[in-house]
């Protein structure tokens, strides 16, 4: 009982860092089609600036908030430069996004050099609870209330502020909402930033969570974002959440009885969704 | 100087490598109601949206209140004061109906609350349904959301493409006279295919067939002239 509730809480957190990266991802897509995989470039520079200035500084605040701020200026630039010449060709933001992806990883072994560095949780979130028999590491159920505050946060916007209401009707109909006398670019704008604010504290949180950072990790840790994307249903806020945190499930329970599918249980979740439901979980056709 | 709220000059529009519209040239008067009339496919959305800016304008002017807007954005464009109601309403689905009419209120202010209680009271089925996702709303009451939505800003000009398709008879009679009291403080430029709504509530009339404005007129005209409907709209 204890080993399963000790995986679902792996699982939960590794979801949430997921969702962090995921939330970003579907809604940029829903609302202009963009793929984006420049995204854990985002994420990497947010790990970096943040464990840089949390070591510079002691503080894992100031960590946080600078490498949320970081993702945010990142964002900006990258939409500004990199995504809006590129609006409405999936071929030709592929190669781009892709490409900034890779500057971004490099200019990151240029600026912090290229080694791993050995990061440590901040002494308030280090060590455990114990609850009966069972052992809870007290940075996992941070990153699990951090998760849920974002989600909570932002289906709040979503759902209850005119700005919110106007991305999700972006997602529903752009032609319709710009027909309303509304700058669409500017909304997008603004959903590019913020998303690249949550993969960059995604970042900052990760690398923590794993305890070493190093540039390629932008790369691999994204693939799961997209998988999260295609599985929830490409512009579904709620979808990525629920995706993600089967996704964390499924590896982090994969990981432990069999090892050797850790890896491969991912594919293998998006390819039955795939099949069964191309739109994904929560899609519209 | 013409009193034209709305003037395309020699319009031509593409959509791909098609040349859909081929000269397109009509005045909308301040007041009243212009109908735009033609055959399916004759050109009448693809007009609409081109003056939207959703589609470019390929070569010739569109001007509004003597300002050229053919190289604007569609948010600017509806900015100016155009309301538009496309042929599909595109009502946002997930979105409840009051959802849905804060999207499109751009300001909370006395004007736009007092044109949002006139065109409840017009539309009760809205208020009654306030809640309800758009998506699960009738053709009517999608029709008489999409119209609401376009209606609450103070806009001077309403574009509105086909408002009686797809619906019941004692439904489109709702929707005419709602358009009727419209017209009163607001200038429309409606598209329609139901002669009898069409001839009810039009002023002056415009006839495209493909891609050109062939004709032009009062619908009392028309009414008279059983050729021209023949000719270009079917109609015996
Ligand atoms: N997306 C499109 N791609 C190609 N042709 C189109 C497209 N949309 C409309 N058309 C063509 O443009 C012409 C005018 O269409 P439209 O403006 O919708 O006509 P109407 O509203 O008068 O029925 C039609 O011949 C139609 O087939
Ligand atoms: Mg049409």
């Amino acid at each position: 009982m204890d080993l399963i509730i000790s995986l679902t809480v792996n699982g939960l957190a590794t979801g949430m860092l997921i969702f962090l990266l995921a939330a970003g991802l579907t809604l940029i897509f829903g609302l202009m089609s963009v793929l984006n995989f420049a995204h854990g470039g985002l994420f990497i520079w947010g790990a970096y600036t943040g464990v840089w200035s949390f070591q510079m500084t002691g503080s894992f605040i100031v960590g946080i908030i600078v490498a949320i701020i970081t993702g945010l200026l990142l964002g900006l630039v990258t939409e500004r430069l990199i995504i809006r010449p590129v609006y409405g060709n999936h071929i030709q933001q592929i190669l781009i996004t892709l490409g900034f992806m890779l500057v971004l990883q490099e200019f990151i072994k240029v600026v912090f050099g290229p080694d791993q560095k050995a990061v440590f949780p901040p002494e308030i979130l280090q060590g455990s609870f114990l609850v009966g028999d069972i052992v809870l590491i007290k940075y996992r159920l941070f990153i699990i209330a951090v998760g849920l505050l974002i989600f909570i946060v932002s289906s709040f916007i979503l759902k209850r502020t005119r700005v919110g209401l106007i991305v999700r009707a972006g997602v529903m109909n752009k032609e319709m909402v710009q027909s309303l006398g509304i700058n669409i670019k500017l909304v997008f704008m603004l959903v590019f930033m913020v998303g690249a604010g949550l993969a960059a504290l995604s970042g900052i949180m990760h690398a923590v969570y794993s305890g070493v950072i190093y540039a390629e990790m932008g790369l691999e840790f994204s693939i799961l974002a997209f998988i999260v994307v295609v599985i929830g249903g490409m512009g579904s806020f709620s979808g990525s959440l629920f995706a993600a945190i089967l996704v964390g499930l499924a590896q982090a329970f994969m990981a432990y009885y069999v090892p050797a599918l850790s890896l491969a249980v991912n594919m293998l979740l998006m390819t039955v969704v795939l099949i069964f439901r191309p739109q994904g979980l929560f899609g519209k056709e | 100087m013409s009193s034209s709220l709305l003037k395309l000059d020699q319009v031509e529009a593409y959509i791909q490598k098609f040349h859909i519209l081929q000269g397109v040239s009509f005045e909308v008067e301040k007041g009243g109601v212009t109908v735009l009339l033609g055959r399916n496919g004759a050109g009448k959305t693809t007009t609409l949206r081109t003056i939207m800016g959703l589609n470019q304008v390929g070569k010739g002017t569109i001007t509004f209140n003597g300002e050229n807007i053919g190289d604007l954005q569609t948010h600017q464009i509806a900015n100016k004061g155009i309301g538009y109601v496309p042929e599909d309403q595109g009502v946002f689905g997930d979105l409840t109906v009051g959802e849905n009419m804060r999207v499109a209120m751009k300001k909370e202010d006395e004007e736009t609350t007092r044109r949002m209680e006139w065109v409840l009271e017009l539309f009760p089925d809205l208020k009654k349904f306030w809640k309800k996702p758009g998506g699960a709303l009738s053709g009517g009451q999608k029709q008489m959301l999409a119209i609401a939505r376009a209606y609450v800003n103070e806009n001077e000009l309403l574009l509105i493409d086909e408002p009686s398709k797809g619906l019941a008879p004692i439904i489109v009679d709702k929707v005419t006279e709602s358009i009727e009291q419209m017209k009163e403080n607001t200038t429309i430029l409606l598209v329609e295919q139901n002669f009898m709504m069409a001839s009810k509530i039009g002023n002056q009339f415009f006839i495209i067939d493909d891609g050109k404005t062939v004709h032009k007129g009062q619908m009392e005209e028309l009414k008279q002239d059983k050729v021209l409907m023949k000719k270009y709209l079917g109609i015996a």
